[in-house]
């Protein structure tokens, strides 16, 4: 496996018809040098493209490509579901820093994976998706365990490949990988007709580069950053808003240095958190509907909003006509189409996120003048403080739960979720200060993605020599039921993760709308039938727990986190406790709801 | 939050106000300005509002199986309001070119444009300009009464019969919306039985390309940005 081929692409001018090439150095090449199946071949893209691991399930149509892995030297983790490979993947990636790979068969196999791409399309995550598909001559012929997954999959993935034959397949894997990293991350997926993988081929893939026109320079425009700097040193109250796509580009300590260098305040996305460390005096959290007030007030009087790899969600903005309104927006994203998508960018700065924070740092010649503008954001912090009651009386509080941990853990653990109050919690609660750390489903919003996300996150922090992270999903009830049988991969691999269950026996979200806005009628959020999680944990094999009270917190972490191995605590927390503060969906940011009754 | 002594029960009380102490939404200062619903600030004296138009974009695609769908997918998942969509070969082989007549505001065509630009196998996109060439076919099947006046219309209008039957005959016309129109409406005293017709497709004026960047190509040659 070549070590060039995992680092991060730079140069673009590499041959591009290196198909016909063979590998001269033989540490360019696979391992084994020559192929004999198009199965062969996938593998050996695969090992070049720099894939370590890969989460899937068997099946009759994808299996002479899981044949060809059974000599290869990239690990293959068995999920119990397919929809737990594409998840698992995902956080893979997420935590790795590199695309996942995730497999399955053809048909049911194939639509299983839809949610978990869908998902890490929504959170541009760089996935490599591969199906099987039945032979050629039976497509579209309506044959057994068939379906369109290249129609199915189009409008979720960022490309998706029909494969053509077992000459060109190899080509088109490691093109699908190398189009999945470059630019603007996103899944890719290619549909491998049995036939294709099983025919003889001795052709061994050349060195993939992604697709012409895909891979964009990574400078913004000279003459727009220095226009932009212009405007930030003009600014009286300059914000920064980090979105994921800081993360995705590795530009964290771009963004700290410039923010830093000119005391500028920082928000971020709910993506974006730990790409700007949260317990910076200039950091206000987390914008958006369920972001911190200061966040959300500092936005709405912002002069000047400095936004970095965010594609302006409705979560984030609330109401397109109360954002920013006062605001001079400089945008700088990898994605031309994010530019003016949502909200109108004043100053359009288009290049990879690192590259252009460092071309501004460049440029700004003057901090503008904020000092009076960071004592108001101070105040604003000190006036909204994210917190909760927690009188004697009432039951055990969801929010301790999370801080519990955030104290019994160090700053690179990574935490994942499902969706759902929990999630808020998990990012309200918690002081994330790195990236790669907050491991979640933004934009698709999937309950369920917290276990097989945990999967994933702890082989990436495993394959990376990192096995002394903790790894940590909250979890909701809801979410949990959806796809715990995950936990018995976590226990077949001994994965050491702690899954911390907030179960409020509701879907907890779903009950906090309708009492909010649906007269307190409760249309299928009552969760009182779920099964006991402890002794659901120990019949997979894995350590269980059940925590009612405070007192018995502390211990519960600590045994669990010291637990070598998955293990569940099923915390019983107050069903009725809400996620504040909230900007009611389309709401202007500035108006959030801090209390119940102002909701 | 203290946290740090469980088993005295639940943490001590907490010196930051509560929620319910905290000033409620409208007992905070709020900014004048506002944004339109394309997210543009709008301006106290002109409102910045948007007029939708009529643009012809055009891309040079890959001819490569599920273009269209990969392109006309998008267009409808993204809500445009697409009114016609062409495609046919160019002078390359591989490459096609799609015509696509849109009824947006600007910011709307702008994106239509970066989103299609964002499909691999576009290779180049945009709008042609206002006075590109443009046609449209249509067949028209009228009833055959009288086949001499149907005759006497159809080359007014450039028409060309292509099939005279005991009972219908079907002309075929070519040009510009306005003219195809106008030919529709002459012919509606013949009483129409079918009409079958195409969308505008468009060619850019002179030496201006029709889709940027677009080099004249000959079979096999790169027409655009390969570098
Ligand atoms: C797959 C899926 N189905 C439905 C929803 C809608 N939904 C959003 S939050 C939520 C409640 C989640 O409940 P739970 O996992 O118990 O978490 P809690 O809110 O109680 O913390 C639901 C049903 C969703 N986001 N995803």
């Amino acid at each position: 496996m070549s070590d060039t081929a995992a680092q991060p692409r730079s140069d673009a001018d590499e041959s591009d018809d290196g198909a016909t090439e063979e590998p001269t150095d033989p540490d360019d090449g696979p391992a084994a040098g020559a192929v004999s199946t198009g199965a062969e071949s996938v593998v050996a893209a695969l090992e070049a493209a720099g894939a370590k691991t890969a989460f899937g399930v068997q099946g009759g149509a994808i299996m002479p490509v899981y044949d060809a892995l059974y000599d290869s030297s990239i690990r293959h983790v068995t999920m119990a579901h397919e929809q737990g490979a594409a998840h698992a993947a995902d956080a893979y990636g997420v935590v790795a820093g590199e695309p996942g790979l995730c497999m399955a068969t053809s048909g049911p196999g194939a639509t299983n994976l839809v949610t978990g791409i869908a998902d890490a399309d929504m959170d541009s995550d760089a996935m490599v998706a591969l199906t099987g598909q039945v032979p050629t001559e039976f497509v579209g012929n309506d044959a057994f365990q068939e379906t369109d997954t290249v129609g199915v999959t189009r409008p979720i993935t960022k490309h998706n490949y029909f494969a053509g034959g077992a000459d060109t397949v190899g080509d088109t894997v490691g093109e699908a990988f190398e189009l999945s990293r470059a630019g603007r991350p996103g899944p890719t997926l290619v549909d491998l007709p049995k036939d294709v993988t099983q025919d003889e081929t001795d052709r061994t893939p050349g060195p993939a580069t992604p697709p012409a026109g895909t891979d964009p320079d990574p400078n913004a425009d000279a003459d727009a950053v220095e226009e932009a700097a212009r405007a930030i040193e003009a600014a009286e109250r300059p914000v920064c808003l980090f979105g994921g796509g800081v993360i995705k580009a590795d530009a964290s300590d771009e963004a700290r240095t410039f923010a830093r260098s000119y005391g500028i305040p920082v928000t971020t996305t709910m993506p974006g958190i730990g790409s700007f460390p949260e317990d910076d005096d200039l950091c206000l959290s987390w914008a958006g509907m369920h972001g911190t007030g200061y966040a959300n007030l500092a936005i709405t009087h912002t002069d000047c909003l400095i936004a970095v790899g965010t594609r302006f969600d409705d979560r984030l903005t609330g109401g397109i006509d109360t954002f920013a309104p006062e605001a001079e927006v400089i945008h700088v994203d990898i994605d031309p189409a994010e530019i003016s998508k949502n909200v109108h960018a004043d100053y359009p700065l288009i290049g990879d996120a690192g590259r252009v924070l460092d071309q501004l740092t460049a440029a700004v010649r003057e901090a503008p003048d904020a000092a009076a503008w960071r004592d108001r954001c101070e105040e604003w912090k000190e006036t909204y403080p994210l917190t909760y009651a927690t009188p004697d009386d009432e039951p055990l509080k969801p929010q301790f739960v999370v801080e519990a941990f955030d104290e019994a853990t160090d700053d690179d653990t990574i935490v994942t979720t499902g969706v759902g109050q929990h999630q808020m919690w998990a990012s309200q609660f918690w002081t994330y200060t790195e990236p790669r750390t907050w491991v979640s489903s933004h934009g698709l919003g999937t309950m369920g993605y917290g276990v097989p996300a945990a999967v994933g996150a702890r082989v990436a922090a495993d394959t990376m020599g990192e096995e002394d992270r903790d790894v940590v999903c909250f979890d909701g009830d809801g979410s949990f039921l959806m796809t715990m049988q995950e936990l018995s991969v976590a226990v077949r691999e001994e994965l050491d993760v702690t899954i911390a269950v907030l179960n409020n026996e509701y879907i907890g979200m779903v009950r906090q709308w309708q009492d909010a806005f649906y007269e307190g009628r409760h249309m299928a959020s009552d969760y009182t039938w779920m099964p006991e999680f402890d002794k659901l944990a120990e019949a997979f094999g894995a350590l269980g727990l059940r925590v009612d009270d405070y007192d018995e917190v502390a211990p519960a972490v600590e045994e669990a986190l010291d637990y070598e191995g998955p293990a569940v605590i099923d915390f019983h927390v107050d069903p009725e406790e809400n996620v504040l503060p909230m900007v009611p969906s389309g709401g202007a940011n500035g108006k959030f709801a801090a209390a119940e009754d102002q909701l | 939050m203290s946290g740090d002594s469980p088993s005295a029960g639940a943490p001590e009380a907490d010196s930051r106000p509560l929620p319910d102490e905290q000033p409620g939404p409208d007992e905070r200062d709020h900014p004048e300005g506002r944004r339109n619903l394309e997210g543009i600030r709008i301006d106290p004296v002109v409102e910045a509002e948007h007029e939708s138009r009529r643009a012809v974009i055009s891309a040079l695609v890959e001819d490569e199986p599920g273009v269209l769908a990969r392109v006309s997918g998008l267009v409808s998942r993204r809500q445009f309001n697409i009114e016609s969509l062409t495609v046919g070969p160019t002078t390359v082989d591989g490459h096609s070119r799609i015509t696509m007549v849109v009824e947006e505001t600007d910011p709307g065509i702008d994106q239509i444009e970066k989103q299609m630009a964002k499909l691999k196998p576009v290779i180049s996109v945009g709008e042609v300009a206002g006075d590109a060439v443009t046609s449209e076919l249509v067949l028209l099947k009228v009833e055959a009464d009288d086949p001499a006046a149907v005759h006497a219309v159809s080359e007014m209008y450039d028409g060309r019969t292509v099939d005279a039957g005991p009972d219908t005959i079907t002309v075929e016309l070519t040009g510009d919306k306005a003219s195809i129109d106008s030919a529709i409406s002459a012919f509606d005293r013949f009483g129409i039985v079918e009409i079958a017709r195409t969308g505008p497709t468009a060619l850019a004026r002179g030496d201006t390309p029709t889709a940027p960047g677009e080099k004249p190509g000959t079979a096999g040659e790169p027409t655009t940005h390969d570098d």
